[in-house]
């Protein structure tokens, strides 16, 4: 009987595109967490400085949101590539050069979706407003130690959103990873780039398939994610 | 002692103050909106940015431009009340309590022992035992201010900070925290810094009074001394007047009185139904004040003061003048005619007999 499914299963999704969601989860996995290690000290960072820097980071963070994916794409090729600066780096401490391959692409997958988890942190963040973090400290509270026992218990929201939103946005990828990932089974082949070789292939049931999985998963993160924010609404 | 020098230059007004405030009781900085009577209190706490000052609690210095030492807040061992609810909304009723407690007390097991006490004497003062378990959320106003309080003395702080943490509640609310922090002026003997602009609060609560405005020191002293002062009148409610502290000497059931003792004479008053013996605060309003230069007789008014004449200023209006009167360690203010000072020919010095038409319980 499980041997039967199994065959039902390999016949429907060939082992290429079981392959592709795999990686596509890893990948998404992986850069949800790094963002939010990364992101979240960004985001309090922005919604608490008054430097000058604030804007043009706060530019430079945003900027994935409206450049296309090729152009993001392209020049991460050129820094990872053999002659690019980053390319050199990992060169000369022996790790090779990073285009094309898993580590390559979760570099690209981050940058590509850091102002989805930044925004909706920063925005938790200035929600929060000074006074907490005031009646922390006169509760004897070190900045650091308030971060960690006020600030993010209260951004909790921020963090659900930021995790959920950026783990999409990875699985929803495709300029990026084309430029930078190459397409190599088992390496940078993910969902989105599987679909567009099915496509190209002609096999539209294959396509078909992944497509229509993608859509649902697409609609069920953001029916949850809307579901959440109205349970949110109500508590407070 | 208490010094604070603090300078402060914002856009809106210039804070300059220089104060030497008493440790012990509750130091009431009193002012409209808009005084910098918040912006002062920040400073204290080191929640506002400060160009040039000095805050000395006691021994401790917290603040010195000139040697550039400036202690952050977290480690000011202070207590701060803000006006409105600043529980930790992510947090119940105890975690709030226990949050500053178990970072203001050390972990020795000795030192727990001192930190549980405290916690309880705190809940216990505020009649917060019920509400424990309880987040935020689902408490009323006042309950919040109370558990707030109680957060803030359970820490046993050097100096505690309060910033009208009244205001934010409506009057029956009000009514409902005074009670407490009254207890709190008469059981700890912990030094209080209490912002507010209402007279009420002033009369009922403060022993020491510091009168800002647009910045700058107006006044400041003793309670009673600052509101009877006639040179730069300090108008604290809806008219000059004096405080008197005394305690409630007898009870006359039939006529539903009760007499108010203090050191210069007695007043009879409506009887509240506080028992012999129990420390009161009364208001004397000027305008409620008339005087004669004979003991008066056949008259409705009940209470006679005997004094002598300190001092007469011009009043606001040039028809009248204010007259401090000296009846044994209080002052009484009296707002009378110019004309009737000059037929009863009044002078500084002359005894005279306050005849007193009101006077107000305030606590």
């Amino acid at each position: 009987m499980k041997a039967l499914r199994r065959k039902l299963t390999r016949m429907i999704l060939t082992p290429d595109s079981w392959q592709a969601i795999q990686l596509t989860f890893e990948l998404a996995t992986l850069t949800m967490l790094l963002l939010l290690v990364l992101a979240t000290p960004l985001a309090w960072w922005l919604s608490q400085t008054q430097s000058a820097w604030r804007a043009p980071i706060h530019a430079l963070v945003t900027l994935p949101l409206v450049l296309p994916p090729s152009v993001l794409g392209f020049y991460l090729l050129i820094v990872m590539g053999p002659q690019g600066p980053l390319g050199q780096f990992t060169q000369s401490m022996g790790w090779g050069v990073l285009s094309f391959t898993f580590t390559g692409l979760l570099i690209g997958s981050i940058l590509f979706s850091l102002p989805f988890a930044v925004q909706p942190l920063q925005h938790a963040f200035d929600a929060i407003g000074s006074r907490p973090m005031e009646v922390a400290a006169t509760l004897r509270a070190s900045p650091l130690d308030a971060f960690f026992s006020v600030a993010l218990p209260l951004a909790k929201p921020g963090m659900v959103t930021a995790a959920i939103l950026s783990f999409a946005h990875t699985v929803g990828e495709f300029g990026v990873v084309l430029m930078i990932g190459g397409n190599i089974p088992g390496q940078t082949r993910v969902v989105s780039t599987e679909i567009y070789g099915h496509v190209e292939a002609m096999e539209y049931a294959q396509a078909h398939l992944l497509a229509a999985g993608m859509l649902v998963f697409s609609f069920v993160v953001l029916l949850a994610l809307a579901l959440m924010n109205r349970r949110q609404r109500q508590v407070v | 002692m208490l010094y604070l020098q603090v300078k402060l230059n914002r856009k809106e007004f210039l804070l300059d103050v220089g104060l030497q405030l008493p440790e012990q009781g509750i130091t009431a900085i009193f002012g409209p909106s808009g005084s910098g009577k918040t912006s002062l209190l920040r400073a204290v706490a080191g929640l506002e940015k400060i160009q040039q000052g000095r805050i000395q609690v006691g021994t401790s210095i917290w603040l010195d431009t000139a040697q550039r030492i400036c202690i952050p807040t977290w480690q000011r061992p202070l207590g701060y009340v803000f006006q409105e609810s600043s529980l930790l909304p992510h947090l119940s009723v105890t975690e709030n309590l226990n949050f500053g407690l178990k970072r203001a007390w050390k972990s020795a097991s000795s030192e727990q022992t001192e930190a549980n006490k405290a916690l309880q004497a705190s809940i216990e003062l505020l009649g917060i035992g019920s509400l424990l378990q309880r987040m935020p959320a689902e408490l009323s106003g006042g309950e919040r201010q109370r558990v707030a309080i109680a957060r803030a003395i359970a820490m046993q702080p050097q100096l505690l900070l309060m910033d009208e943490p009244l205001a934010s509640l409506d009057a029956a609310r009000r009514q409902e925290i005074f009670p407490w922090l009254a207890r709190l002026r008469d059981e700890l003997k912990m030094p209080m810094l209490y912002v507010t602009h209402s007279a009420e609060e002033v009369t009922r609560l403060a022993d020491h009074l510091v009168v800002l405005d647009q910045g700058h020191v107006k006044a400041q002293g003793s309670v009673s001394a600052v509101l009877t002062q006639v040179v730069n009148p300090v108008v604290v409610g809806e008219d000059a007047g004096a405080l008197i502290e005394g305690c409630i000497g007898a009870v006359d059931a039939q006529w539903h009185l009760s007499r108010v003792d203090f050191d210069g004479g007695c007043i009879w008053m409506r009887d509240a139904g506080l028992p012999v013996g129990k420390a009161v605060r009364i208001r004397i309003l000027a305008r409620d004040v008339s005087l004669a230069i004979s003991e008066p007789t056949n008259t409705s008014i009940q209470n006679q003061l005997r004094g002598s004449i300190q001092s007469m200023t011009p009043d606001k209006h040039p028809s009248q003048v204010m007259v401090v009167l000296k009846c044994g360690a209080e002052e009484v203010l009296a707002r009378v005619t110019k004309r009737a000072v000059n037929e009863l020919a009044l002078q500084v010095g002359m005894p005279v007999w306050a005849q007193v038409k009101s006077v107000a319980l305030v606590a």
